[in-house]
């Protein structure tokens, strides 16, 4: 019997949620258990780096990677398993874009250390310890991956060969990507392996969309309750469907909540959060400045609104006045 | 980079202008430097690239070289990039494959830094490589030009367009507002240098206009609105009910007589308020059409409903209509002249001069008026308190070269006051005065004029004129009023006392000029007369292709020069409908139907309807007969799937990559 | 700050007013700091939002929008839009630590070509009084962190596969 093709999944600044999402494949899951093997997957199974390490340079076909990269160690494991491996799919938002986690992005390290240990008012930590990446107890010394400045979108440690978007990626996309892999029927290196139409395209609101819809103020999910068949922006909620890539089935929408951009921008946007920017405002209804302006202070977070999955992969990455 | 599987080659030429860029510019390490970028395969300077010869080196150079992009940095490419798209053109290549760079305008006339401005020609040619290696072949779309002409206006300007229009074969619709055409000059009493009468030569050509098969004459109409392109432009024309049917009045002036009014009662606007007219009336003899008008405000029909409209009893053509109601006429021309004219300064504006506080001072229009012998005292010099001047001061300058009101020198005035200055004299037998900054009298026989008025003896005395008031100081200046001036030529401040005051007041944009350039989509400059293409290349252009100016709706300007600029204009019109068809820049925008996912973000953002919603497929479209290249569309595609020819993302993204990249 | 700072502005003018007030300017031979780099769009409408950033992105210092006065635009109504969006980018730019003076949009038409020298001239100043924004620098210092690791990684790698090498002889 031939050896069967090896796959790695792994995961670094994320929620699990893409763990999860394997997991989604539901019975599909055994035939793809049954297709390859699964060498190193910590989530589900025990293996050490050191195993990994002792694999020879490209011995697996494809890893999956998921999570923005955030630590020290992160980056170790991406470029350890860059080496190993023929393909690197980065897995989910976070891992294509820098997803929510590059939110964080608007701090400083610092800022954050400073309020996750100290400030926050769940936290007690009299002392006021933060973490360091060194420590010396009873003369030993103990060390801890260091929290870097920036996070990063993991094509900005390691080459990346395919991208998986979404938060998570879809079960169907995932099925469709291993298929293609294990067939050999790749699309070209750098691809994003979901539809390059927004999300528009899939939408079962679309129909609902009147062709003349201007914006007089903009509203917020938890501030009405939204009409379940009337596209989002005809009621005035922000929607990043027109500029986010299609694939999920239109799942959100489905749950009645407006897409919030999670498989990012189609190939022909540079920076998401630009894109629907100018889009919205294009649209707002008034001439006047005072009154755009008005109508416009109904959006109170336009970073955290237009670039919730994409701050790290934007043109400006991170707040550009921190060190 | 690969050009349709061919390698790209760019020829790059840095133009010396003369010294106009090579004063400033080192071209030479210009052309160095472009020499060293990627796929430049060639770069030389000349010393006028726009030239033959300079045209004519890149076309052996596209044959010798092979070079299939060309780049050339001089002017602004809104004078010569269609001079080298041609060259291209000739050449062989498309004419898309054309970058130029702006180093002259943007560059050596505008900096005095000879190295600042070097570096930056060097951005600007790094850039425009980095970009044309993005342009692709473009074709101009050819649309057919509708065979007539909307001339605006019903001046000596609009006549005269109209009439070089109509004479050539081409239908014209000429939209006057007021009941008549005419325009300021059919007011005017004589026309300087010449001294001829100015009906005499005008309503020959009103009465042409009237009768000519060509010429749809709307008066009393306005344009309200406009829409299209060159070639094609759809107007809709507002057409305010006169309460007389046009076609049946023959002017008989039967109607006036047997108005309930016995005497005329209400300012006469025609006479600038100095004389009365009825509420229905015809503003003067000659006018055209002849036809009589009802004013609503004035007549008791309209204000009571209680009048026994002896008016319509009268008339046996049955031509009073008072059910007539506003009508919309919707057309469709090649072309549109403008020659809306102007307005004349407003006096009260400046009250140290007296007007409207003091009866005895006029205006020049009023003035005018006064000596017209069809004018409100039948040619006779009255002042408002029945004297007959024996003295008058014609004020030069009133709301011209002066920064309190309007800066601009109004160019006729000193003519037209010497004119006054010789009726009035000749009227009057009084002493006249000028008071004046500078005699401006360049012209045909203007200076001749002005000599001659000399002779005549009139007093020139140089000095802005300080004020006008009714303060005497001895009994026979009782009941004058006196011209407070420096004369600047004896250097003392004199006290003239006059009988009558006349204000050469100066000339604006006529009321409504906003609303008229914003309907055709025409610039103005700062004092608000329209802006012409190019002040000195393109006086009768404007920057909408297809709408030409004329008169002084682009600046003060006398009746020879308005003739001339009309003619100009009706030619440009005549030759564009000659032509029958127009080709449009290929910088519109389309939508790849595989990326667009339909989310008519961008419908109700083109301002010309060209972006429907495709109901079969579910995605938008763009018409490319509408589009009209702005691009707003394309900036707030959120999926990037609109493009615009010349304009593409990667195309401005190279530029801005490129013009920054220089450490 | 060094005296010698030069601040570099992308500038996106329209076709039909400012880019034409800018051809004025020379023509008139008004003189205006050369800091400019001008990008010709048709109209101000075009000028997307992402071209303001990736300015900024790739080391402009400042950014002018230049556009037909309001009820003027040679297209209707391109600079409304241009308006509204840069009303909501200049909040985004804000967030993400862009002093919001360094963006900034004016409408000058054909015929100010003063305008134009007065509004260049006097942005160059606003910008010397700030540090150069310099982004393409910051990025490779925020990236220092990753590429320390890298030629760590790099370096070890090298090592172990001479000593491959080595052992083999």
């Amino acid at each position: 019997m031939p050896e069967k093709p090896k796959i790695a999944f792994y995961w670094c600044a994320s929620c699990g949620g893409c763990e999860e999402s394997v997991v989604d494949l539901a019975e599909s899951i055994l035939d793809v258990a049954g297709a390859v093997d699964i060498v190193f997957w910590p989530v589900a199974m025990d293996f050490k780096v050191s195993d990994v390490e002792a694999m020879p340079d490209q011995s697996i076909l494809a890893t999956m990677i998921n999570g923005a990269i955030r630590t020290s160690e992160q980056e170790e494991m991406a470029r350890l398993l860059r080496r190993k491996s023929q393909y690197i799919i980065a897995y989910g938002s976070c891992a294509h874009l820098g997803g929510i986690p590059a939110l964080a992005n608007q701090f400083s390290r610092e800022q954050i250390l400073e309020y996750v240990y100290k400030q926050a008012p769940s936290v007690t930590n009299p002392e006021g310890v933060t973490p360091q990446p060194r420590f010396s107890d009873n003369g030993h010394e103990v060390t801890l991956p260091e929290f870097r400045n920036v996070v990063r979108a993991l094509d900005q440690v390691i080459e990346v060969d395919y991208y998986l978007p979404g938060c998570a990626p879809s079960p169907k996309l995932l099925a469709q990507a291993v298929g293609a892999l294990l067939k050999g029927e790749l699309p070209p290196k750098g691809s994003v392996l979901a539809p390059d139409v927004a999300l528009c395209d899939e939408c079962p609101r679309k129909e609902s969309k009147p062709t003349e819809v201007s914006f007089k103020e903009f509203k917020r999910p938890h501030e009405v309750i939204a009409d379940p068949n009337l596209c989002f922006l005809a009621q005035g909620l922000i929607c990043m469907g027109p500029a986010t890539r299609s694939g999920c089935g239109a799942a959100c929408i489905t749950g009645n909540m407006p897409c919030t951009g999670c498989y990012g921008p189609p190939s022909r946007v540079r920076d998401q959060g630009a894109k629907i920017l100018s889009s919205l405002c294009a649209n707002v209804a008034a001439e006047d400045e005072a009154e755009i302006e008005k109508i416009l202070s109904t959006i109170p977070d336009p970073v955290g609104t237009f670039y919730r999955y994409s701050l790290a992969r934007s043109l400006l990455r991170r707040r550009v006045d921190l060190k | 980079m690969e050009n349709n599987g061919k390698e790209v080659r760019i020829g790059v030429y840095i133009c010396h202008c003369g010294l106009n860029i090579a004063g400033t510019i080192d071209v030479k390490a210009v052309c160095d430097y472009a020499q060293t970028l990627p796929h430049v395969a060639l770069a030389r300077t000349y010393k006028y690239m726009c030239s033959d010869p300079g045209q004519e080196m890149i076309i052996a150079d596209i044959a010798e070289h092979g070079l299939n992009r060309i780049v050339v940095a001089a002017c602004s490419p809104n004078l010569h990039e269609a001079t080298f798209r041609g060259a291209l053109q000739r050449a062989g290549l498309n004419p898309y494959y054309f970058q130029m760079v702006n180093i002259r305008e943007h560059g050596s006339w505008v900096h005095e830094d000879r190295k600042a401005a070097t570096e930056k020609a060097k951005d600007q040619v790094r850039a425009a490589v980095a970009r044309v290696q993005y342009h692709k072949p473009l074709e101009r779309k050819r649309f057919a030009v509708d065979q007539s002409v909307l001339v605006v206006g019903g001046g000596i300007a609009g006549i005269t367009a109209a009439l070089e229009i109509a004479n050539s074969g081409k239908h014209v619709y000429l939209v006057e507002r007021e009941p008549s055409i005419g325009g300021h000059m059919a007011k005017y009493d004589k026309t300087f240098p010449t001294l001829d009468c100015a009906a005499c030569i005008l309503t020959p050509k009103m009465s042409e206009v009237r009768e000519h098969p060509n010429i749809t004459l709307w008066t009393y109409s306005e344009v309200q609105e406009v829409a299209g392109h060159v070639g094609k432009f759809q107007v809709k024309v507002r057409r305010k009910p006169r309460y007389i049917d046009e076609e049946l009045c023959v002017g008989c002036m039967e109607c006036v007589s047997a108005c309930v009014y016995k005497e005329p009662k209400f300012e006469d606007e025609f006479n600038e308020g100095l004389g009365k007219r009825k509420p229905i009336f015809m503003p003067f003899p000659q006018a055209v059409p002849p036809v009589v008008t009802i004013d609503p405000e004035t007549c008791l029909k309209f204000k009571t409903g209680k009048c026994k409209s002896p008016c319509a009893t009268v008339c046996d053509r049955k031509a009073v209509d008072f059910s007539q109601t506003e009508r919309i006429e919707e057309i469709e021309v090649g072309a549109v002249i403008i020659a809306t004219g102007f307005k004349t300064f407003d006096a009260t504006r400046l009250p140290l001069y007296g007007y409207g506080i003091y009866a005895n001072v006029y205006t020049s229009l009023e003035v005018e008026r006064l000596v017209n012998s069809s004018g409100p005292t039948g040619g006779e010099i009255v002042c408002r308190n029945g004297r007959k001047p024996k003295s008058i001061g014609i004020i030069h300058c009133v709301g011209s070269r002066d920064k309190k009101t309007n800066r601009w020198c109004s160019r006729v005035c000193c003519m037209y006051s010497l004119k006054l200055a010789h009726l009035l004299r000749e009227h009057t037998g009084a002493d006249v005065y000028q008071f004046y900054i500078d005699m401006r009298c360049p012209g045909k026989g203007y200076d001749e004029f002005y000599e001659r008025l000399l002779d005549e003896g009139i007093q020139m005395i140089r000095g802005r004129a300080a004020e006008v008031t009714d303060w005497t100081m001895t009994p026979e200046e009782e009941g004058k009023l006196v011209i407070r001036v420096e004369d600047t030529l004896s250097a003392y401040v004199r006290r003239i006392p006059v009988d009558m005051v006349v204000l050469s007041v100066g000339l604006e944009p006529a009321a409504g000029a906003d609303e008229v350039r914003r309907m055709f989509n025409i610039s103005c400059s700062k004092e608000g007369f329209f802006l012409e293409k190019h002040p000195k290349l393109a006086p009768v252009e404007t920057a909408t292709a297809g709408v030409f100016i004329a008169g002084c709706c682009q600046g003060p300007k006398d009746i020879p020069d308005t003739v001339a600029q009309a003619g100009a204009a009706a030619a440009h019109a005549i030759a564009l409908l000659d032509k029958g068809f127009v080709e449009i820049e290929p910088n519109t925008a389309y939508i790849n139907p595989d990326h667009c996912s339909g989310c008519k973000s961008c419908i109700p953002l083109c301002p010309y309807h060209a972006i429907s919603f495709d109901e079969q497929l579910k995605k938008a479209r763009i018409d490319e007969a509408l589009c009209a290249g702005c691009g707003t569309c394309v900036a707030a595609c959120p999926s990037g799937s609109i493009i615009q020819n010349l304009f593409e993302d990667d195309q401005i993204f190279s530029e801005i990559d490129e013009v920054l990249s220089h450490v | 700050m060094s005296e010698t700072y030069e601040p570099k502005i992308v500038a996106f003018f329209c076709n039909w007013c400012t880019y034409a007030a800018a051809d004025l300017a020379g023509v008139s031979r008004m003189k205006y700091a050369p800091n400019l780099r001008t990008i010709r769009v048709m109209c101000s409408g075009r000028v997307d939002p992402q071209f303001v950033l990736e300015a900024f992105a790739r080391g402009a210092d400042g950014v002018l929008i230049g556009g037909c006065h309001p009820g003027d635009c040679h297209y209707i109504s391109g600079n409304y839009k241009c308006l509204r969006r840069f009303k909501l980018l200049k909040r985004v730019v804000e967030q993400m630590g862009i002093e919001p003076d360094r963006l900034r949009l004016e409408w000058i038409s054909a015929s100010e070509g003063d305008k134009l020298r007065q509004v260049v001239n006097e942005f160059v100043a606003k910008l010397r009084e700030l540090p150069p924004l310099n982004l393409p620098q910051r990025f490779v210092e925020w990236d220092k962190e990753v590429a320390e690791l890298h030629n760590m990684v790099a370096a070890a790698e090298e090592q172990q596969k001479s000593e491959e090498v080595t052992s083999h002889a």
